[in-house]
Parts: C-alpha cells; sequence; structure tokens
C-alpha cells in the first residue's frame, strides 16, 4: 500500500511539465539514436550524459531512461523496414518482420513490433513497482560478502549465458576489471598501475569506454560493409493499427511467455539480445504455425520484440535495487547517478523516495508517450534512415568526440575513446562480447572493495562466502550460471547416451 | 604478411586472432607486473594495492592461453577482412587520429568543420555547396545545444578567441 502512495507521488513528479517535455524530447533522441547505424543505447546515453549535469537528478534520469526506451524502440524500425538491425536486440525481429514487411505488411509488422515492445515494457515496470522494493529491503541487510556474491553472480551468468565462448567472455570482462583497477586505490589510497603516466591517475572512465567500443568500434564495422544503404518505403495508418490490434490478443499466451523470459534475462544480466532469441526459439517450437516462422509471421514478430523490450526495461529493477545494473545501458544510466551524487543501491528507495518513484513512474508514462510517437512519426525516422552514411558518419563521430570531451572536459579523453574505439572494432572482429567490459569497468572498484572488506573480516579465508545459507546460495547459483553451458551440454549428452543405450537394447 | 591486390585476399582470421590473443596477454602481464610493484601481499590494513588486480592479471593470461589454443586448432580458413575492406576502416581511422590529435590546438569546431568537410567530399563525393552547407552547420547547431542551451563547455582554439565566442 505504501508503495501504491510512492507510486502516485512518482506520478505527480514524472507529470510536471517541464518533466513531460524532457520526456517527450528523450524518446525522440533514443528513436533517432536506435535508427542510427553507429549509436546504440549504452553509446547513445554516454553521449548526452553531459547535457543533463545542469538538470535535477530526476529530470535528467527521466531523459535518459527516456532516450533507452525509444532505442528500445527504434531498433525495430531498422529492422523491419530495411532487415538491418538498429540494435543488436533487434536482429531476431528481422527474421520476420523484413519478410511481412517484403509481402507489403510494412505496418503490420511496424505496429506488432512497437505494441509489444510496449507490452513486454509495462510488464515488466509492474514487476519493478512490485518486486523492486522488496529486493530493496531486503538487499539493506547485505555485508561485503553478499554484496561481492551478487557481483559475482552477475558475471558468472555472463559467461554462461552468453553465445561468444566462455573464456573469451572471462578475458573480456578481466580486462575491464583490470581497467577499472588503474589509478588511485579506494581502499588504500595507494596509486596502481599507473607507471607513471599523469593521466592515468584517475583511472579510465567508463563512458569514455562505452562511447569508444560502442560507438567508433560500431562505426568502423559499418564502414567495413561500404558505404551504400538499401532503402525502403514505410507507412501506417489508423486502420492497419487498429485492424492489427484486434488480431494481437490471439497470441496472448506468446506475449506472456516472452515477457516472463525477458524480465528473467533482464535480471540476470544476460540483457535483451539473448532473450530475444530464446523468445523467438521458444515461440518458433511451440506455436502452431512454427513452421511458417522465417517467411513473415507475426508471432515471430512478437515473441521477440516483447522478450527484448522487457529485458530492457527489467534490467534497470537490478541497477535500481542492488546497484548492479544488468545491460551496459543500465550501467550508463548507473554511471549517471554516480555523477549526480545518487548512490545506487538499496539506500536509494529510503533516501531518494522522490528519485526513485519519479523514474518508476516515468518508466509507464515513457513508455507510452513512446508507444504515440513512434506510430505516429515512423515516415519521418524512415526518412532519416535513407540519408546517406558518409554524411551521417563524421556527424556521429563528431557528436562521439564531443561527448567524449565533456564528460572530464579533457582533449586527452577524445584520444582514449579512438583507441578504444579501434580496440573495440579488433575484439568484436574477433568474438570477443564488449558488454561484460563495460559492466567490469564500471563495477570493478566496488567488486573488489566488497571482495577485500570480506577477506578482511574473515582474515583472507575465502570460506567466508560459504559462512551463512545467504551468501552461500548466492555464489552456488553463480557456480551453476558459470558451468550452465557445461552443465546443458552433459545434460544432452547424458540424454543423447541413454536414448542409444535404449535403442540398442 | 603478404600484401595482396586482388579483392579477395586478406589477413586470415586465424592469424589476427592469434596476435590480439597475444596482445591481450601481454595486456594481462603488465597488469601483473603493476600489481607486483604495488604490493600483491597483505600489509598492515589488510590486503594491499595490488593483491586485487594481480588475480585479474593472472586470469586475464590463463584465459589468453586458452583463448589462442582453442583459436589455433579451430578449422578457420576465412578471412579477417579484405585489404579493401581495411582500407575502407583506415579511411576512417586515420583522418580521425588526425582530427582529435588537432583538436586540443585548433579547438572543436575548427576541427570538426575541416573533418566533416574531408569526409563528405572525400568517401561521399558531394557538391561542394552541401559539403560546406552541413560541415558549418553541424558545429553552429552543436555550439547553441551544449554551450548556449545546456552551458557544457567544449574545447576553442584561436579561432573562436578572435570570434570572441
Amino acid at each position: 500500500m505504501e508503495e501504491l502512495v510512492n507510486l502516485f507521488h512518482g506520478f505527480a513528479v514524472a507529470l510536471q511539465p517541464f518533466n513531460i517535455m524532457v520526456m517527450i524530447v528523450g524518446i525522440v533522441l533514443g528513436v533517432l539514436i536506435g535508427v542510427l547505424p553507429g549509436l546504440g543505447g549504452a553509446n547513445g546515453v554516454a553521449i548526452l550524459l553531459p547535457l543533463t549535469f545542469s538538470m535535477s537528478p530526476t529530470s535528467a534520469i527521466i531523459m535518459l531512461s527516456c532516450i533507452y526506451w525509444g532505442a528500445l524502440f527504434g531498433g525495430a524500425i531498422t529492422s523491419i523496414l530495411f532487415n538491418i538491425p538498429g540494435e543488436p536486440w533487434s536482429v531476431a525481429t528481422t527474421f520476420d518482420g523484413y519478410p511481412m514487411a517484403q509481402k507489403g505488411k510494412a505496418g503490420e509488422a511496424l505496429t506488432a513490433a512497437f505494441t509489444s515492445s510496449f507490452v513486454g515494457a509495462l510488464f515488466a515496470v509492474v514487476m519493478i513497482t512490485l518486486v523492486a522494493p522488496l529486493v530493496a529491503s531486503f538487499a539493506l541487510q547485505f555485508g561485503p560478502a553478499e554484496k561481492f556474491a551478487v557481483y559475482f553472480l552477475a558475471f558468472c551468468s555472463f559467461v554462461g549465458l552468453s553465445k561468444e565462448p566462455p573464456f573469451k567472455t572471462i578475458a573480456a570482462m578481466m580486462i575491464g576489471f583490470a581497467l577499472a583497477a588503474v589509478g588511485l586505490d579506494s581502499i588504500t589510497g595507494q596509486l596502481r598501475l599507473t607507471f607513471g603516466v599523469t593521466h592515468l591517475l584517475n583511472g579510465f572512465d567508463f563512458l569514455i569506454a562505452v562511447i569508444g567500443l560502442f560507438g567508433i568500434g560500431e562505426i568502423l564495422l559499418t564502414m567495413e560493409e561500404g558505404l551504400a544503404f538499401r532503402g525502403g518505403n514505410a507507412k501506417i495508418n489508423l486502420r492497419v493499427v487498429l485492424q492489427t490490434w484486434k488480431e494481437l490478443p490471439a497470441y496472448w499466451i506468446t506475449s506472456l511467455r516472452s515477457c516472463l523470459i525477458g524480465c528473467w534475462m533482464g535480471i540476470t544480466p544476460a540483457g535483451a539480445t539473448p532473450a530475444s532469441f530464446m523468445s523467438y526459439g521458444i515461440a518458433k517450437r511451440v506455436a502452431k504455425k512454427g513452421n511458417n516462422f522465417g517467411k513473415g509471421e507475426i508471432e515471430g514478430v512478437v515473441a521477440p520484440e516483447t522478450a527484448a523490450h522487457a529485458a530492457g526495461t527489467a534490467a534497470l529493477l537490478p541497477m535500481l535495487s542492488l546497484g548492479v545494473p544488468g545491460s551496459p545501458t543500465a550501467a550508463v544510466l548507473l554511471g549517471g547517478l554516480l555523477i549526480w551524487g545518487l548512490q545506487p543501491g538499496p539506500m536509494l528507495f529510503v533516501e531518494q523516495k522522490e528519485f526513485v518513484w519519479g523514474l518508476i513512474a516515468s518508466m509507464y508514462l515513457g513508455n507510452l508517450v513512446g508507444l504515440i510517437v513512434v506510430l505516429t512519426c515512423v515516415p519521418v525516422f524512415a526518412a532519416i534512415l535513407r540519408v546517406p552514411f558518409s554524411i551521417i558518419a563524421p556527424l556521429i563521430l563528431v557528436l562521439c568526440a564531443i561527448g567524449a570531451y565533456s564528460v572530464h572536459s579533457s582533449t586527452f579523453d577524445v584520444v582514449l575513446m579512438l583507441v578504444f574505439g579501434v580496440i573495440g572494432y579488433l575484439l568484436k572482429k574477433c568474438n570477443y562480447p564488449l558488454a561484460p567490459l563495460v559492466l567490469a569497468i564500471v563495477l570493478g572498484d566496488k567488486a573488489e572493495e566488497a571482495f577485500r572488506q570480506s577477506l578482511l573480516g574473515s582474515q583472507g579465508s575465502l570460506g567466508i562466502f560459504f559462512s551463512n545459507t545467504l551468501v552461500s546460495s548466492i555464489m552456488i547459483l553463480g557456480l551453476i550460471a558459470l558451468f550452465w553451458s557445461v552443465i546443458q551440454q552433459g545434460y544432452t549428452r547424458l540424454r543423447g547416451a541413454t536414448a542409444s543405450g535404449s535403442q540398442a537394447l | 604478411m603478404t600484401t595482396g591486390s586482388s579483392s579477395n585476399a586478406g589477413p586470415t582470421h586465424k592469424l589476427v586472432e592469434a596476435g590480439i590473443t597475444l596482445l591481450i596477454a601481454l595486456f594481462g602481464v603488465i597488469v601483473i607486473v603493476g600489481s607486483l610493484k604495488a604490493g600483491v601481499n597483505w600489509g598492515a590494513e589488510g590486503p594491499r594495492a595490488g593483491f586485487f588486480p594481480f588475480y585479474i592479471g593472472i586470469f586475464i593470461v590463463a584465459s589468453s592461453a586458452i583463448n589462442l589454443w582453442n583459436g589455433l586448432r579451430e578449422d578457420n580458413d576465412g578471412l579477417f577482412a579484405e585489404w579493401g575492406q581495411l582500407r575502407q576502416v583506415l579511411s576512417v581511422v586515420i583522418p580521425t587520429a588526425i582530427y582529435v590529435g588537432s583538436m586540443p590546438f585548433t579547438g572543436l569546431y575548427l576541427a570538426s568543420i575541416v573533418f566533416i568537410a574531408w569526409f563528405m567530399r572525400w568517401l561521399g563525393k558531394y557538391p561542394w555547396l552541401t559539403v560546406l552547407a552541413i560541415s558549418l552547420g553541424m558545429p553552429i547547431v552543436t555550439y547553441f545545444i551544449f554551450e548556449r542551451w545546456f552551458m557544457v563547455p567544449l574545447p576553442k582554439g584561436p579561432v573562436e578567441e578572435w570570434l570572441g565566442l
């Protein structure tokens, strides 16, 4: 009941005229970011973060989270119309979305995508409203060992659930931890890993890394493909929208399943991309018209879009209540909180009620505004897509440079951004995942602090991480996540063995 | 490394990946050395500064060794990229490096104008009028959005000082 009152206070905050304006600006910018190649959600939010320094934290987070919603919506536009996923999480949307567009049903596909996105997000927001305060009050009791266990679980899920080779995920993650360690050690106040370079005293800022790895790296990848760009046409009118809406309730089971998959994958930091693939895969196996998937089945658009948006939204739950972001974009938002002087984690729900509930209320409103904006403005965004890449690319590069500079007003950071860009290009080409690297830079210091404090309490014995039921169960969950693919392989092999064994009999 | 003139030639994926894995391992070694300098054992106030990164460094080296082994064992004769594609990538990296490197001296605006104009004219082959409109327009819009409305100062050079901005 208290939550409901808080939520209504939140709506009062979010409905202030300035905040509504900020919301609309954020959504429009977000869709643009989602539509343009080389500007992803994480990178876009990172570039625009400095713009919010002069706002109040609540307005700032509303704007940045709306950019995020917008980017989630925008990814679907390019997937369906151009067969080019604007974001990794909309790759699965191309499978059925693009064939639909080719059959002249682009309007239906877009309406289905946007509506499912909205449903997925709404489901996740309701879940956040109900669950986040509980998780936060539970997490208030966490000591350093439990805190480290949560980080451990987060990073193990990355290794176990990502589709990249596990040791590449580990290598990428450890590079992130190492970069986070550079500079001043927060516990002893000693300098380390700087090798006498004064620029490294403060370590590597993850915002620079995000802009370089995701922004510049992505542009370099696009350059490799050449500058050619194939365009398509899109029209959505009210009749098509209403007709599609009439059709959609028939897929409620797929919707619900995708929502659940999305929420689960979003909370564990697997993120929106695997969620969309998983949801698509299961829908294909289960649906009546499963054989038609890939040829332009509307259910094949509903499943991945719902899951991706639910996961993208649910990723904010651990960010708010535990201080552990569930996706790179959530990590950038967390970085924003730190810059505004707010400490993410359970205390936020106690000390910054207005901020937290304002944000949660803005999630409801932001997604509604987003749905309206994308449904009405698709032709405009599709037209922007037809602007050639040789104009877009230098503008994005300049924007990245501005974003990198304005984090600390340092031109050295801009150079660093380019270095990260080239590294990002090479790593991506070699199949190293970038998300765990970024998350490790963000969480490195906190994870290390928790780890060392726990060891201090136990005089250096690792037994502290298995000293009570709570911490051991989190650690064991982490270990299961870590070896998940091995367990799965073993299981299928075992089943294969028994199957062939029974055949032999 | 061989240089090929045909469009289908390029460095093999295996070779480049092995190189990158070795670079990552080297990075791990640097982290270990740096941690040793900072002290990896227990001091008066618990684990010393190098304690945590030391193990991180070991993890990097160990996982790189496995990645190297897996990469070399893999049956992948594909190309990392064709030379033509790499040339495309470098045609962005090199000018961006010049752009980024000149920023402290010329300021952001002048460097951006030249950079955008170069990119559009050279890679996009646009008529000069379009080139001028966009390369001048973007920095002006940037100035108003960042410096005027959101009060975010951007690096300025002699030209801006002369204009009194």
